[in-house]
């Protein structure tokens, strides 16, 4: 750095230049309401009145009073929320990444019509998740779905369900909307990484007569793994942080209560801003922890762009 | 082991046909490069045999099997492509023991194959490297090697050394020629570079347009080019062509007049010919020499010489379009800007019909080549 040339020193600097405009709007876009939202983890602030409020340290995650224990630490329906999360996406996120696997090498071969194959694929993506979630809970629907009307003229019920209430189904209500909407996204991103591939190993291993499969599991797979674990990245925060469709397809059902949707009831239904800020920071913890683990986990390499 | 039959191969892409009715015979253990400019179907031909295409009318027999319906693998046959086509993620071992059929080859028998091929090709220290840590050349071996251990009946190259750097080249000619006497397998290999195949080839099929315009050893190609495009593509700097009329004609000989008014008489049969008929001669460089301006074959004016060192090429305007190439010694003291006289002796220049086909030549004096003639 200190030898650096006059012409490396003025690149660094307008480098700088350019980058202030955005870090200033980051500050105060993201910057600020992040670090009050940390802030306001470990106050009693109230959203009838915001105020006043005073500091009271770690209270919100864990208090004693007359021997019994509060906070959310220990609270039930919090780890509740942290198990639904995690179990809806490692669900969702397994299920994308195989359909998008299957999708993508369809949409990867030649045949008739393909372009419009390929954009129709992606319309459940286009579609806003409140439009999807509100349609899928018209079809699920115990009494008038159309899901449920198919299902017994097949003779596969005979009763109707509750998808989205019932307790057995609604995570599975959930997980099969997610699916439905974002492995169109998964399969784009594999099918981009599907296009990287140099085509003359596959007439390579053509001519050396390699089974199909082995070809996909030996050569396919390791050479878009790169890009399908950054996908899975991708997706994983996403899911971690899932809130519209639960809160649209199945409001209020403990068992499918997210981290998210957890923090809103505390933060809006309960008014509880300094409770709800304390759970979104934990939230921030407990997702930060997952995609290290993963990263660590799966040796991912973000800085080679993929390789 | 085997040899390669095409009877009438046709290939259509769609309405179009690419290949229009190919017949070749490879003997078994015969080195034979397709040539010919680019999209003049030597690759498609190639590819069809190795059956990454199929083949839309006619037969492929190799080693005697009708192979038209059979898919890659069984024809026995092995490709080495333009861009190495290496695994990027594997190493060089296993680049080279991919293609061995687990269930047919013990991981001893792999083990062994491949250090076999690596020692030949002088692979051995590489054989934990990733394709991206090797050379151009490293790789194209590579590439070869993996053909080697599936031990084929043909091998099929096609264009692999044009990646690579002009001394590497020259070089990996030389390792291929050295590796098809030691294997002594079949081997089709397709290039643009007419100068690859005259070194390489037992035999070569030069194509045009989805054609085979002559098929023959480097040095019948040389000496007896069936026609225009043969004589014009075979040979560097190329052939130059000048026009003439013919004046007198008979089985022995030409008598014909060129444009620069002289008369020449040359050793080729003439039957087909007639008096007054327009012909054209070639000339090839290397035959040139520079002549006294009277008993020159005609005259024209220098544009520009380029100084190789071992030879000098002199370009000079006849008159016509196209400027008439000179091979002369790499010491010449001509200069941009003289008149000068070319002469060539009569028994090195070709006849060329109103066709393009060629006349035969009756004068030709090679030893290697009459060898060879005699032989067959």
């Amino acid at each position: 750095m200190a030898h650096a040339s006059s012409l490396t020193r003025s690149r660094r600097r307008s480098a700088w230049i350019f980058l202030i405009p955005m870090l200033a709007i980051l500050a105060v876009v993201a910057g600020w309401p992040l670090l009050r939202t940390f802030y306001f983890g470990f106050t009693d602030a109230n959203l009838s009145d915001l105020s006043s409020y005073s500091f009271i340290g770690i209270e919100n995650f864990y208090a004693v009073y007359d021997g019994e224990a509060y906070g959310l630490l220990i609270d039930p329906e919090w780890w509740q929320a942290v198990w639904n999360t995690l179990f809806f996406s490692v669900i969702s996120v397994s299920l994308e990444t195989a359909l998008g696997m299957v999708v993508a090498l369809v949409l990867n071969q030649n045949f008739r019509g393909r372009g419009l194959v390929r954009a129709a694929v992606l319309i459940p993506w286009a579609i806003p998740t409140i439009v999807s979630a509100r349609m899928w809970n018209w079809m699920l629907h115990d009494q008038f779905g159309i899901i449920n009307d198919m299902l017994m003229k097949l003779g596969i019920l005979s009763a109707p369900i509750a998808w989205t209430a019932s307790p057995d189904w609604a995570m599975s209500a959930v997980i099969l909307v997610d699916v439905w909407k974002t492995t169109p996204f998964m399969a784009l991103l594999i099918l981009a990484a599907l296009q990287m591939l140099p085509g003359d190993c596959y007439e390579a291993a053509r001519v050396d007569g390699i089974h199909p499969v082995r070809v996909f599991f030996k050569v396919t797979l390791p050479l878009i793994k790169p890009a399908v674990m950054v996908a899975v990245i991708f997706r994983a925060l996403d899911a971690l942080r899932v809130f519209d469709v639960i809160y649209v397809l199945t409001p209020n059902n403990p068992q499918t209560t997210t981290m998210s949707v957890y923090a809103r009831q505390q933060l809006v239904d309960f008014q509880e801003v300094g409770y709800g800020s304390a759970a979104s920071t934990l939230l921030f913890v407990v997702i930060a922890f997952c995609i290290m683990a993963y990263i660590m986990i799966g040796r991912v390499r973000l800085d080679e762009g993929g390789h | 082991m085997a040899d390669v039959v095409l009877k009438q191969i046709r290939k259509r892409f769609g309405p179009i046909e690419t290949i229009h009715g190919v017949d070749l015979n490879i003997r078994d253990g015969e080195f034979c490069v397709f040539v010919g400019p680019s999209g003049c179907g030597k690759s498609t031909l190639l590819r069809l045999i190795a059956g990454l295409e199929d083949i839309s009318d006619g037969e492929l027999r190799i080693g005697g099997d009708v192979v038209n319906d059979t898919v890659p693998k069984d024809r026995g046959v092995a490709m080495v492509f333009q861009s190495y086509a290496l695994y990027p993620h594997m190493s060089v071992f296993e680049n080279m023991a991919f293609g061995l059929d687990l269930a047919k080859h013990s991981k001893d028998e792999q083990n062994a194959r491949v250090m076999a091929a690596a020692k030949t090709l002088q692979l051995e220290e590489l054989l934990d490297r990733k394709p991206k840590e090797l050379s151009g050349g490293q790789r194209q071996r590579v590439a070869i090697g993996r053909a080697i251990v599936r031990k084929p009946r043909v091998f099929l190259f096609d264009e692999p050394l044009s990646n690579l750097d002009a001394a590497l080249r020259v070089q990996m000619r030389i390792e291929l020629a050295k590796l098809h006497e030691k294997l002594n397998t079949t081997m089709i290999y397709v290039t643009h570079d007419q100068v690859e195949a005259m070194t390489m080839a037992d035999k070569i099929v030069v194509l045009r347009a989805g054609t085979v315009e002559q098929v023959g050893t480097p040095l019948e190609l040389y000496h007896y080019p069936a026609n225009l495009f043969v004589a014009g593509f075979i040979g560097s700097p190329k052939m130059n062509f000048i026009s003439a009329k013919i004046t007198q004609v008979s089985q022995q000989s030409v008598t014909l007049k060129l444009e620069s008014g002289k008369e020449v008489s040359l050793p080729v049969d003439g039957s087909g010919l007639a008096t007054a008929d327009r012909v054209t001669v070639g000339i090839r460089p290397e035959h040139c020499s520079i002549a006294d301006q009277d008993t020159a074959l005609f005259t024209g004016t220098v544009e520009v010489v380029e100084h190789l060192g071992e030879a000098g090429l002199v370009y000079v305007r006849t008159g016509s379009d196209e400027l008439f190439v000179a091979r002369v010694a790499g010491d010449t003291a001509i200069k941009t800007g003289e008149t000068v006289g070319i002469q060539a002796a009569e028994q090195d220049c070709y006849v060329f019909d109103t066709a393009d086909m060629a006349k035969r030549r009756l004068a030709v004096d090679n030893a290697p080549l009459k060898a060879q003639m005699a032989l067959n």
